[in-house]
């Protein structure tokens, strides 16, 4: 269908727009059913992610009793239940491991024929990114959560902005977690083997995303600096505060703009890496 | 030196029945195979895609556990005395190495030797000897992950044959390689065959080397065997036959025939003809042929194993 | 003696085979420590907002998770690797093993012995021995034998739930990452006092599972503590007996999962 709408003539200047989107939606569509079929791996997943929630829920829940004011880094304990437990749903969400498609694509050449589609391997994988992370939204979020809410008591929001700007969140949270795996996995035109970089990457943003420890629980200024300097607390540690509640309604909306800001740079990050990388190859030859 | 004794081999496979629910299903891969293969024989296994060629192998070297019936390979049962029978077997898988990805061929074969534990001085000797015939010297530092299918698979041959084994096992050897490469894997095959020390069982979706190297012939098809003996015999069973094909210098006088022999086609304005050697000899059918016209030149064409094959695979 | 010189043969192969990525191999080694590293520094973040977790103080806590990493990195480089058997039984690599005359499990697991974890074994021992340095420890003959005993026993230890949880998929091939909640969610279980876990979870990991014996136990008998949790201190010496219990398990285990493949097939 939208083959014939972008390559007929079309007096309508909606026309070739309108084929685009649907041209993306069918690529977000082919992204999650390619998910949809590990539905063995799927349900192993959230059974690991569950033993890994109790794991750090019962240590940060430690941690808070013997903190000040049983408040460590501003959170109560429902709090940071809330924190783990959201974290363990949105890890697979976000999907900050795992993905080294473009590199091995890169690596074994096959790259070459994904620059011949009409549409730009930026976007092709972001929409294909977008599916699986819709697909994880699916199956991989509530259980953990679930989990959480039958043995803890979870923080629930008391505010009604926040499950909207939670959702913008993770949204967001997504694009610039894809834009830093295109960006590590780009590397692979430049050194051939990206295994360097990937694990780096699986180092630092397991970390310095707050998967493990909420960031809070580090320095102020080095947080702050982190925060603003790196898209990595923009990754986990953003939507976790945002359903935490950990901050005003100001602070919120602040830190989801901030995400917002990192989501534009880190595409077109990606995309101008792309184009280099690009024109690196037809002058080389591959 | 392998006796299968009605071996069987079932697999329990989940069909989709519905959404969610799975069907169990036993499916008979291997259904009740019996045979017996002496020393030094060459025997090729084949069949169509699924009729059990792998599975019986896999028994055979000791991988799959048989679900009935008795298998023994040089006095050994596969599966109990595994490590016992691997000295004395080798095994080529066409789509599976036995060698180091990262490492030059030379040291592939020099740890296959502490593997397998092959005195030195035999080692060598073998290793020159494969050297020699597969033409090895070329690539013996380049590491395997560099080679060409072709030079792997020659490769391949060397590390399975180190360490003196008894029976050769080769599934698929000449998958994908080009006819170069077939040519050289094949003689050197038909050169071990002819020394006779070495059994030597093969499965292959490509005849050519049956015909070149295999005296008997096995056909498996949904797990049982179908036919046993020689390309001959099968021939003979499925009744193909011989032709006669002549260039003439006129077209044959109206109403000939040659006693014993079928005129199959008659071509380029009558003067090539074809005929199906019933049950004359070819020296009877030419003597005869000559006699009537004159002949400018004619060949003798062996049956095409391959229609026959594709007949038994289609009977089904 | 003949079949250990081939297991030599092979690792040294695999050592040589690693080398010859040198400039990945070193961005990997260094990498490996990294995590360890992370691991560490986690203990030490969360002890900046609390004085004591789960009744124990930084220098105690450090001990318990030096024993852990320690053990834990020993296993990871030695045996971790067996949980690439799903891909093993998929590729058939795992017939290949078969037909050659050796052990299956411990070809597979030189054929692809990570080197480049190696530093990541140094790093866990040097912050054991530093815990132990930080530590008042009154030292006996029995607590220098466990002190030498407790992280090689934390290795066997891992070492059989690496072993058991990748078995799984002898019987379950898209068992994906269940293992790791076992193998590292093990660790992470142990490199925290356990009287911070809720009871039913850690009667689970602790004693049914035996992760309790691992580093806990053997490290509240090095510090001469009592446990909060009532066990007698000899119980920190069971630590070589619950590996043990461990390998035998892991050892039947891998056994029958061998078994299941050759009658199933993949």
């Amino acid at each position: 269908m939208d083959q014939r709408d972008a390559s007929v003539p079309t007096i309508s200047r909606l026309g070739p727009f309108r084929a685009s989107v649907a041209t993306f939606g069918a690529l977000i569509g082919s992204g999650f059913r390619r998910y949809a079929t590990y539905r063995q791996a799927t349900l192993a997943g959230t059974f690991t992610n569950v033993v890994f929630g109790f794991l750090r829920c019962y240590v940060l829940l430690a941690v808070a009793e013997g903190a000040a004011g049983n408040m460590p880094a501003g959170y109560d304990a429902e709090q940071l239940a809330t924190y783990v437990w959201a974290g363990q749903g949105l890890l697979s969400v976000i999907g900050i491991w795992g993905w080294t498609e473009l590199a091995d694509r890169i690596r074994t050449g096959d790259i070459a024929a994904d620059l011949l589609r009409p549409i730009g391997p930026v976007t092709a994988f972001l929409a294909a990114d977008l599916g699986r992370a819709l697909h994880g939204m699916l199956t991989r979020f509530a259980a953990p959560l679930l989990a959480g809410a039958i043995f803890f008591p979870l923080h629930t929001p008391a505010r009604w902005q926040t499950v909207p700007l939670f959702a913008v969140s993770i949204a967001l949270a997504v694009i610039i977690c894809f834009g830093c795996k295109y960006l590590v996995n780009a590397t692979a035109y430049w050194l051939q083997d990206a295994r360097g970089p990937i694990m780096l990457w699986t180092l630092g943003s397991g970390v310095l995303g707050g998967l493990y420890f909420p960031l809070r629980l580090l320095p102020d200024g080095f947080v702050t600096a982190l925060w603003l300097g790196t898209p990595l607390p923009s990754l986990l540690q953003t939507p976790l505060d945002v359903i935490a509640e950990r901050d005003g309604p100001v602070t919120q909306i602040a830190l989801v703009a901030l995400q917002l800001l990192w989501a534009v740079t880190m595409l077109l990050l990606a995309g101008l890496v792309q184009r280099r990388a690009e024109r690196r190859l037809v002058v080389q030859g591959g | 030196m392998i006796q299968m004794q009605d071996l069987k081999k079932d697999f329990v496979v989940r069909v989709k029945a519905g959404r969610l629910r799975r069907k169990k299903r036993v499916v008979a891969a291997v259904d009740g195979v019996s045979l017996s293969i002496g020393r030094g024989e060459m025997v090729g296994y084949i069949g169509p895609n699924g009729a059990g060629k792998s599975t019986t192998l896999k028994m055979l070297t000791g991988v799959l556990t048989p679900s009935s019936g008795t298998v023994s390979v040089c006095g050994l049962t596969p599966v109990p005395q595994r490590t016992k029978l691997a000295l004395r077997i080798g095994v080529v898988f066409g789509q599976r190495s036995q060698l180091w990805w990262d490492l030059p061929l030379r040291e592939s074969f020099a740890l296959l030797r502490h593997v397998y534990r092959v005195p030195p001085a035999e080692h060598a000797a073998r290793l020159e000897r494969c050297r020699e015939l597969l033409d090895l010297d070329e690539f013996m530092e380049t590491p395997v992950r560099q080679l060409s299918l072709g030079q792997r698979m020659r490769g391949e041959l060397t590390a399975a044959l180190l360490h003196g084994p008894e029976v050769l096992f080769l599934d698929e050897p000449t998958i994908g390689l080009d006819v170069v490469s077939k040519q050289a894997v094949r003689s050197f095959l038909a050169e071990l065959g002819a020394a006779g020390d070495v059994t030597l069982v093969l499965t292959t979706h490509d005849l050519a080397d049956i015909e070149r190297l295999c005296e008997r012939l096995v056909v498996i098809d949904h797990g049982r065997v179908v036919h046993d003996g020689s390309i001959e015999a099968l021939h003979a069973r499925y009744g193909s036959r011989r032709s006669l094909v002549a260039d003439l210098a006129a077209p044959l006088p109206d109403g000939f025939t040659l006693p014993g022999a079928t005129l199959a086609a008659v071509t380029a304005n009558g003067h090539r003809v074809t005929f199906t050697l019933d049950s004359s000899t070819a020296g009877a059918a030419v003597a005869g042929l000559v006699a009537a016209v004159p002949v400018r030149d004619l060949s003798v064409v062996e049956p095409d194993i391959e229609d026959v094959v594709s007949r038994l695979y289609s009977e089904r | 003696m003949a079949e250990f010189r081939a297991y030599v043969a092979l690792g040294t192969a695999q050592i040589r085979s690693a080398a010859s990525y040198r400039a990945s191999f070193l961005v990997e080694l260094f990498g490996n420590v990294g995590a360890t590293v992370f691991d560490v520094l986690t203990v030490l973040v969360l002890f900046r907002a609390t004085p004591a977790v789960g009744g124990f103080t930084l220098r105690e806590a450090i001990l318990i998770v030096g024993i852990s990493s320690a053990g834990f990195a020993l296993a990871d480089m030695l045996v971790g690797n067996v949980d690439k058997l799903k891909t093993y039984v998929r590729t058939g690599t795992l017939d290949a093993v078969l037909v050659r005359p050796l052990p299956a499990l411990p070809q597979l697991l030189l054929m692809d012995l990570p080197v480049r974890k190696a530093l990541r074994v140094v790093f866990g021992f040097v912050v054991l021995g530093l815990a132990v340095a930080a530590n008042d420890v009154a030292w006996t003959p029995a607590r220098v034998l466990l002190i030498a005993l407790a992280p090689l026993m934390a290795g066997v230890f891992f070492s059989a739930i690496f072993v058991t949880s990748a078995s799984l998929a002898f019987w379950w091939v898209d068992s994906g990452e269940i293992g790791s909640a076992f193998t590292y969610g093990g660790r992470d279980f142990t490199s925290y006092p356990i009287s911070v876990y809720g009871s039913w979870f850690r009667n689970l990991f602790a004693y049914a599972m035996g992760f309790g014996f691992v580093a806990y136990q053997p490290a509240l008998t090095l510090l001469g503590r009592d446990d909060p949790l009532g066990l007698p201190s000899w119980t920190g010496f069971l630590s070589p007996l619950v590996a043990l219990v461990a390998a035998v398990i892991a050892g039947v285990v891998w056994r029958s999962g061998i078994r299941h493949y050759r009658s199933t097939g993949s």
